[in-house]
């Protein structure tokens, strides 16, 4: 029991126009494999127009624990929104 | 309910840390898998997860025994759409389960070797034609009454999936119901398949939702991490409430005699299962439980060569691919 096939993660554009988005992972031994498997596993009722498959050990993810760090300061820079900036109504639409 | 007597583990973790999660879940935030939990918390959800994918699994097994049999083609297609939802329904728990860092064949393992259940329900045989019917509307009725407040399940990727599945599963439903009304409004013997039908499904799927609350000892703690949302007798009066009236709609009698109208807490009164039967086929000893682990074994080692021949040729196939780009270099 120990060939186990990878793990893919599967993404998917639901309409044109839109981003892919991540739906779920499955098991596969290729890509082409893997592909079949997400047509299958995740578009039965027209949920797609394209699918990416990815190996998941390709990913890199943000850990945890970085939350603090990574996003946190972002949040005191409120200069960055426009509602920061007090526009006169006369000066009309901006 | 398709997760049945889930043992909730006991966690040995840091008070200080353990207080945050509950706050977190309290506070109705999603845990994500990479995310600290307390071990009880990791466990117990691989169980109910696990047995969740199982029961979708062995769940294709008394339904796919009429694909061949169905009576028309678009009965047939119908079937076969579900039954191939109920192997997708598998898979998306099976990889929320993964995420909590057991992987896929030690899950298979585990349902092969008996290690872990599946529902109670799979264990009884689907006998005619009218069964399938009330597989549709009892069984998937009483899963999704499980799997409705499931999507609000504190565990990311298990909600994520409950999502998805509960979009599905309405269909599922109501094909059954479809079903079982054509032959109620049959012929008379069609009519009496039917009510036979019922007669032999509605004890064992009450039984789906897990003994009664006084003698569920693990619901407090799943309860309180919001991996379980109801108890077991909530869930089961619901379950009677919505289905007595689609019952007599059809004109098909309940078995039961003791079920009455109840004015105060304006639902049915209704008599229990008979739980010993439940223990029993738990234990291994239902109708079914020797034929459905015997299927699911077969398929696996019947697979393997499959299984590992596809591996050898992703395998070899990478090789010639780095050898012939080290060739161009």
């Amino acid at each position: 029991m120990s060939n186990e096939w990878p793990l893919w993660e599967v993404f998917i554009r639901g309409q044109h126009g839109l981003n892919h988005r991540h739906v779920g992972s499955l098991h596969a031994p290729d890509s082409e494999l893997a592909m079949r498997h997400a047509r299958d596993v995740y578009t039965r009722r027209n949920e797609g127009v394209s699918i990416w498959v990815v190996p998941s050990s390709e990913i890199t993810a943000s850990a945890p624990s970085d939350k603090g760090p990574m996003f946190e300061p972002s949040n005191a820079k409120v200069y960055r929104h426009p509602t920061f900036y007090d526009i006169p109504d006369e000066v009309g639409h901006m | 309910m398709y997760a049945q007597m889930v043992k909730s583990e006991a966690t040995n973790d840091d008070p200080e840390l353990l207080a945050a999660f509950q706050a977190r879940i309290d506070a109705g935030e999603k845990i994500e898998p990479k995310e600290w939990m307390p071990e009880g918390y990791r466990k117990t959800l691989i169980r109910q997860i696990g047995q969740h994918a199982h029961s979708e699994v062995v769940g294709q097994l008394p339904e796919g025994n009429w694909i061949t049999r169905a009576p028309t083609l678009e009965r047939k297609a119908i079937l076969l759409a579900k039954v191939q939802d109920e192997a997708g329904h598998g898979l998306y728990l099976y990889c929320a389960a993964e995420t909590l860092g057991v992987s896929r064949d030690d899950l298979t393992e585990q349902l092969l070797s008996g290690r872990m259940k599946y529902s109670s329900i799979f264990n009884y045989p689907t006998l005619n034609w009218a069964d399938i019917g009330a597989v549709g509307w009892l069984v998937d009725g009483a899963a999704i009454m499980n799997q409705v407040p499931l999507q609000r399940t504190s565990f990311g990727p298990y909600s994520r999936a409950m999502i998805r599945i509960c979009k599905e599963e309405s269909f599922h439903q109501r094909q059954g119901y479809d079903l079982i009304s054509v032959m109620a409004q049959g012929t008379p013997e069609q009519k009496a398949m039917a009510q036979d039908a019922l007669n032999r499904f509605w004890y064992p799927s009450l039984m789906m939702f897990g003994p009664g609350d006084k003698d569920s000892v693990h619901s407090e703690q799943s309860m309180a991490w919001k991996i379980k949302i109801n108890t077991n007798d909530e869930l089961r009066q619901k379950f009677v409430d919505q289905t007595v009236p689609q019952a007599h709609y059809l004109g098909l009698t309940v078995p039961d005699e003791h079920l009455k109208w109840n004015d105060d807490k304006e639902g049915w009164d209704f008599s229990e299962p008979d739980w010993s039967e439940f223990y029993d086929v738990l234990k291994g000893n239902g109708p079914c439980n020797v034929e459905r682990l015997e299927a699911r074994q077969d398929a696996w080692n019947d697979g393997q060569w499959f299984r590992d021949g596809l591996m050898a040729h992703a395998k070899k196939s990478a090789d010639r691919r780095r050898a012939a780009k080290v060739a161009a270099e």
